[in-house]
Order: C-alpha cells, then structure tokens, then sequence
C-alpha cells in the first residue's frame, strides 16, 4: 500500500465502519485535488481505486444520493480508456442499485473499447440485470446467452437466463433453461441457494400450467436444508395433491409439517396434511391432524400478540441498537433469542425487503451518529480545557521569552550582517585585489603607527627627521611586502575561515527557525480557538435535535411497519385457526359417519 | 328441509355456509336452536396476505422521506466530523512534532497476529491487541493507525513487539528495533508485519 490513509480508509470499511471510512477518505481526495503536483502524492497511485471506493462506501453507508458523484469526477477527467470504461461501470451498477434503470442504461452506453479483463463478467451482468429491471428480456437473453461460459457466475446467468426466457414469452425454452440451472454442480451456499431457487421456480411453473408430475420431480431436487426448501415440500406436496395423489403429497408435507412453526409454508402444511387424510378418507387421522394444527394456531396468535405488544413497548428497538445482536449477518434472526425481544420470525420477510433492510440499517446509523454526536461534545469540552490550561502556562511566561528572544534576536541579526558584509567584501576584492583588507589585526596597527609617526615628522627636511623617515618607509614597505607576497595564502585562508563559520550560523539559524516555530506553536495552541469550538458546539447541538427528532420518526415507523406486517400475519393465522376449528368438527362429525355407517351395514 | 323423525337424523351438504334452525315441537311447546356450519374452502397454497397496496406504497413513501434527511444528516455530520480531526489535529499533534505509526500485513500472509506494542525512546505508546474482524481487514490489505502521538525533532528509537499464532496454532513472538528520524514536517511510519513461515523479513519499517 503506497498510500497509508487510504489504506486506513480500507481498514475501517473492511470492519463495515463506513463513516470513518468516508471521513478518512474524503479528507484524503479533498487534500488531493488541491495540490500543484498531485503526481508527487502518495494517493496518486491509487486514485482511480480511491474514487471508486468512495462511491462504494457512500453505497454501503446507505448515502445514495452522493453515491456517484466521484466517479463521475473520474468519467470526466482525462483518464484512459480501461480506467473510463470501469468508472462507467461502477456508475451504472450504483444507478441500478438506486432504481436509476434510464441513468444505468446511459452509463453502459457509455463503454466502448477496452474493459478491464476481471469486470468483463460483471459488466455483461449487470447489462442484462438492468435489460430485465427495464422490460427488455429479449435483449437480456442476448447477453446472458454469450455469458454462459463464465464459470464465476454460472449458476445466476443459469436462473437469470431462464427468467430472462420465461418474460420474453418463451416458456418452453425457459423451462429447459430452469432444467439446466436446476442441475449445475454448486460448490458454495449462494450456487447451491440458486440451483434451489431454479428448482422451486421451475416446479411452480410446471405446477400452474397442470403439469404435477415434472413440477414434483423439479421441486424433489431442491436441498432439503436450504432456504427454498419449506416451500420446495409445501409445492411439491400440491403436486401430488392437484393430481389426486394424496399419498404422494403426504410424503413431503410431513416433512414439512414438523419443522419450525412460525414458517407460513408450515402453518398452511399443517392444514393441509389433514385435509390429505380426509381427502384419503382418513377422517381419525385427520381430526387428530386439525387438532394439532389448532393448537398450532392458537399458540402462534399469542406469539404473534406477544410480539405485537412487545414492539409497542420499545422492546424491538432496544433489542436492535445492542451491539452484541449484530456481530453477524444473521444477527436480525438471532434478536428473538434476546429477553424481551419479540417474536422476530414472523418479520423475516419484511426485514429481507430492501426497503426494511436500509431503514433499519439507517436506525443504527442514526443511534451512531448520536453517539458520536456525545462523543464530539466531550471532545470539545476537552478542547476547552486544554485550551485554557494552556493559556494559563503560556501567558504569564511568553513576555518574558520574548523580551529575551527580542535582545538575542538583535545579536543574531548584527553578526549575521557582519558575515554578510565580509563575505562581499571577499567576493569583491576576488576582482579587484586589496591585500590590505586582509592585513593582520598586528599589521594594521603596526601600519597606523607608521602613519602617524610619517604625520608627526611632518616635512622636517633635519637628517634627523630624514633618517626616522626613510626607516617608517622602510618599515611600509615591509608591510606592504609580506601583505602583497601572502596575498593569495590569506585570500583562501579568509574563504576558509568564513566557509568554517556556516556551519555555527546554520545551527544557529535552524535553532532560531525552531524557537520561532515553538513560539508560534505557543500562541497557535491556545489562541483563536473560541469561535471555532462555540460554533462548533452550536452545530453538534443542533445535529444532535435533527438526530434524536429522526431517530424517533424512524423508530415509530419501523415499528409501525412490523407491526402492521404481524396483524397481518395474526389475520391470517386467525382464519386459519378458524378453517382448523372447522376441521376438527367436520372430521369428527365424518369418523362418526363412517363409524355408524360401517355399524349399519 | 321438512320434518324430521323424533330419534331421526338429516344429513345436509351444504355448498355454502349456511345457518340452519331446528325447531322442536311436542306436547310441552316448543324451541328452536339453531346453528351455522362454515364452509371452508380447501386450503389454498396462497402466500401470507400482504397488507393492501395503498399501506404499502404510503410506508415506502415515509420510509423514502425519511431516508433523504438521514441521507441529509450523514452529509453534514461527515463534514464535521472532518472539520472535527482537523481541529484535534492542529491542538493535539501539530505538523511539527506530529508522529503517525501504521500497521499493515505482508500481501497474502495468513498468519495469525494477535498483538501488537511499541515503545518509543523506551516509552510504552501502544498495546493493540486484534479481533477477528480487525484481523480479517487486515489481511485484505487495509492498514490501521496504531498510534498518533508527538516527539521532537531528531532522531528516534523505536522498538516493535509483535504477538501471534501460527496456521498450526503455535506461539511466536518477534521483535524488532528501528530509528526514525523525525523532521519539521508530520513523520508517518509503516510496519509491515509477516509471519515466520512466509520468508518475508517479520517487522520491516518503511517510510512515507
């Protein structure tokens, strides 16, 4: 990874944390897109990947109306033909996840020339998905039938395939189709669920168009332990029972009959396996079956009620937002093994369909921001107090440093001006010599003694004079020799020592940008933050009021949804409690028959 | 129906729900009684009934509605949230004393890590021991922020410990010694971790 934060981004959205995904990653394209040479970056050898995944994290934490807006970034700026193609893709697989069929197409429009070898699958996939999604199977056949050899995707091109046949108007062809998809070897639980759900699906067809025999056969190969499978035994015993078969249709739906009883295949089987026995004239055996079946009923009201009252009192909620229900995918499933928590079985369904899913997903959502919202409050109370403490250190002691700095700071300033001006002076004198700038501290006052001694003697014409004149000129001329004759030994022992002095003027340079920078870290660490954190917690505050008014609306609409899909489900069991009660009845009242007349004869 | 023998009985095949009265008449008077038989269709193999389709499409609207605004919410709690580690950035680990160290797995290693601690100049920073989900991130490539903190500028010592079990369920342990040099600019750090049987160097540091 080339890139460390957008590899943190990856870290977080790996562990289904989105938000701070997205706040990582935001933050890192946000810095990206404003820099000069975005090339030098880190990110730059990712961000194709970046962008797409951003689109894919908003997906994921449910923000479909930003989905998207990165990649269209990508899909208009200059990138090459392959990365354009994929970003086209991704596009068009997000607008078909949001039900944008028309904008799904227009992105596909879009591909042309290269795609990437390991999206070629999915994207002829997705082509036909959003084909069948807009009413054009006859295009979707097309596409499926060249992706027949795509091992990955067998089995769904398999079922797709045949759906795509069978809303085409082609049922004969759609049945062999579910026939092939029926039987493909599946080595993992998705390719098994499907090779089921094309069973189930073909036997229902066969089943309503008359054809019982086939439907059983079909509906006999769906795995016994899958998902499909209650209603697999529930079809394939009225495949029996529309032909007469009433011992036939027994054998599955006593299978059935025993399994879990909140299932509505084993709720209606349980009616069923009575009125097979009945239909076989087994009036005993099915007086005992509606007896059970009875029972059955009337537990499953109270369950249902129980439910019901449960989720009024809140009881569904809490049971939600605990964290340790939601370690896994099945966690929905496992709530109704919490204390208190209703009744989930009967909500399955409801909490399979999209809709549910993301408005329960956008509960937790909504009970994590709030927490973060708290989190964020103590955060800036935090803030505050740092901020104070450091004020209350920094304050009395700054003038002080700064009167110091102010003293040091002239000192430094002087010499550095000094070793400026002798450094011109050296370059200088490199073009026009001047041996006596370079004259020793003895020689210069030796050479200001002779001048003065030259200014004493004046004109003087006496021997005397003469004789202490001509040894002054002497004595320059000696001077004037030895700093002629050094001349070039000085020059560079000069560039030398100069050169010798950068090395204390760097240090103390760097230790002058340091105390400067320390200084303002100083006053950047407590100054100027009032505003910022005040309107900060304004804005927490009132994110804080929209959260907890939608936290309430989204929890009363959630519960007003399942509890209007359990009386709906209490509904049904009622009536069939009644049809139980009526069987019960009419059996006895039959066993009776027979029995008298078995004793008249 | 007619009348009925006193110790008779009549038998009846209603094809639809029907209530019959039955009235007695003898020497003490008479009464009536009567009763409803219900009739019941053959199972169906209907589904479970859905709620009617006006129910259906008011729900999904307020479900819709709602949606937008938490849509609306997760937008601006994103850009606080940003605004949020900037600030906490600048307060509490400034660019020049700013020191991040990272954790990612060698590609494709399987080992099992089960813990991580770094000390810095001899200090304990950080004790980071892994769940299953952080592991699993972790493999597929993603790469944690172990620790944030703040040192001088200069030279720094950085010793690495790393805990974790083999694909047999053995022990290992490895350790690690390292120098980074911290400058006036934020110093991140990366540790690639692999485990024994991988030929891969166990603790290797790169910088960015």
């Amino acid at each position: 990874m080339r890139d460390l934060y957008f590899g943190e981004a990856l870290y977080h959205a790996y562990q289904g944390q989105y938000f701070d995904a997205l706040q990582r990653l935001d933050t890192e394209l946000a810095q990206y897109h404003v820099l000069d040479e975005p090339e030098l970056d880190t990110l730059h050898y990712h961000i194709n990947n970046a962008e797409f995944s951003v689109g894919d994290f908003e997906l994921d934490y449910r923000m479909h109306q930003r989905a998207g807006r990165a990649i269209k970034a990508v899909l208009e700026g200059a990138v090459d033909e392959a990365v354009r193609n994929e970003a086209a893709f991704r596009l068009a697989r997000i607008h078909f996840q949001k039900g944008q069929l028309d904008d799904a197409l227009e992105a596909l429009a879009r591909i042309k020339g290269t795609v990437p070898e390991e999206i070629k699958g999915d994207l002829e996939f997705l082509r036909a998905n959003v084909y069948m999604a807009t009413g054009q199977p006859g295009q979707a056949v097309k596409v499926l039938t060249q992706l027949k050899s795509n091992e990955r995707l067998a089995g769904f091109v398999a079922y797709n395939l045949g759906i795509a046949l069978l809303q085409d108007g082609r049922p004969q062809e759609a049945i062999e189709q579910l026939d092939k998809a029926g039987q493909l070897p599946a080595g993992d639980p998705a390719g098994l669920a499907i090779r089921d759900k094309a069973n189930l699906v073909l036997g229902t067809i066969l089943f309503e168009s008359g054809n019982f025999e086939r439907a059983r056969q079909s509906l006999d190969q769906v795995h016994l332990e899958g998902p499909f499978s209650n209603q697999a035994l529930l079809r394939a015993g009225w495949a029996g029972a529309s032909a007469q078969l009433y011992d036939r249709a027994l054998v599955p739906w006593n299978i059935l009959v025993d399994r879990e009883p909140t299932d509505a295949a084993v709720q209606e089987v349980s009616l069923a396996v009575p009125h097979a026995y009945a239909s076989l004239n087994l009036h005993g055996r099915a007086a005992i079956g509606y007896g059970h079946a009875l029972e059955l009923f009337s537990n499953q009201i109270e369950r249902v009620d129980a439910s019901i009252r449960s989720i009024r009192e809140g009881q569904f909620l809490n049971a939600l937002i605990r964290e340790e229900s939601r370690e896994d995918e099945t966690w929905v499933i496992r709530l109704r093994n919490l204390p208190d928590a209703p009744e989930t079985y009967y909500l399955m369904e409801l909490m399979a369909s999209h809709d549910f899913q993301t408005a329960l997903h956008n509960y937790l959502d909504l009970e994590d921001l709030r927490s973060r919202f708290f989190a964020w409050k103590t955060s800036l109370d935090a803030f505050d107090d740092i901020i104070r403490l450091r004020g209350q250190n920094y304050e009395p002691l700054l003038p002080e440093v700064d009167a110091q700095f102010r003293e040091l700071d002239s000192r430094m300033r002087l010499r550095v001006e000094q070793r400026k001006h002798l450094a011109e002076r050296l370059q200088a004198i490199l073009t026009a010599p001047r041996p006596d700038y370079l004259a020793t501290a003895e020689e210069q006052i030796a050479s200001e003694r002779i001048a003065r001694i030259e200014k004493q003697l004046g004109n003087s014409n006496d021997p005397e004079s003469l004789a202490l004149r001509q040894r002054a000129d002497h004595l320059h001329g000696a001077l004037t020799w030895r700093q002629e004759t050094e001349y070039n030994e000085r020059l560079t022992a000069a560039y030398v020592h100069l050169s010798e002095l950068n090395a204390p003027v760097d240090t103390l340079t760097r230790e002058y940008d340091a105390f400067v920078r320390t200084r303002q870290a100083a006053t950047h660490s407590y100054v100027g933050y009032d505003i910022q954190l005040a309107r900060f917690r304004e804005r927490v505050d009132e994110a804080l009021q929209r959260v907890d008014v939608l936290i309430a609306r989204q929890g009363n609409m959630i519960e007003t949804v399942a509890i209007n899909q359990l009386e709906a489900r209490r509904e049904r069991l009622a009536a069939q409690q009644t049809e139980a009660r009526f069987g019960v009845a009419d059996s006895y009242d039959r066993a009776a028959r027979a029995q008298s007349d078995a004793g008249g004869q | 129906m007619g009348a009925v023998a006193a110790q008779g009985s009549a038998t009846v095949r209603p094809s639809q729900s029907t209530t019959y009265t039955v009235t007695a008449t003898g020497p003490g008077g008479s009464a009536r009684a009567s009763a409803q038989v219900t009739i019941t269709s053959v199972p169906s193999p209907a589904a479970v009934r859905e709620p009617s389709q006006e129910q259906i499409s008011s729900d999904q609207r307020e479900m819709r509605g709602l949606d937008e605004q938490i849509q609306e919410i997760k937008s601006d709690s994103l850009r606080m949230a940003a605004e949020l580690s900037q600030l906490e950035e600048k307060l509490l680990y400034p660019s020049g004393t700013q020191v991040a160290i990272f954790v990612e797995l060698a590609k494709g290693d399987m080992m099992r890590l089960d813990a991580v601690r770094l000390q810095i100049d001899g200090q304990l920073v950080a004790h980071y021991i892994y769940s299953a989900k952080e592991l699993q991130a972790l493999r597929k490539g993603g790469v944690q922020r172990i620790y944030v903190g703040n040192v001088a500028t200069g030279d720094h010592k950085l010793d690495v410990l790393v805990d974790g079990k083999l694909e047999g369920g053995a022990d290992f342990s490895r350790t690690g010694q390292f120098t980074f040099r911290k400058e006036v600019k934020p110093k991140l750090v990366g540790l690639t971790l692999a485990g024994p049987r991988s030929g891969n160097t166990p603790i290797s540091l790169g910088d960015w």
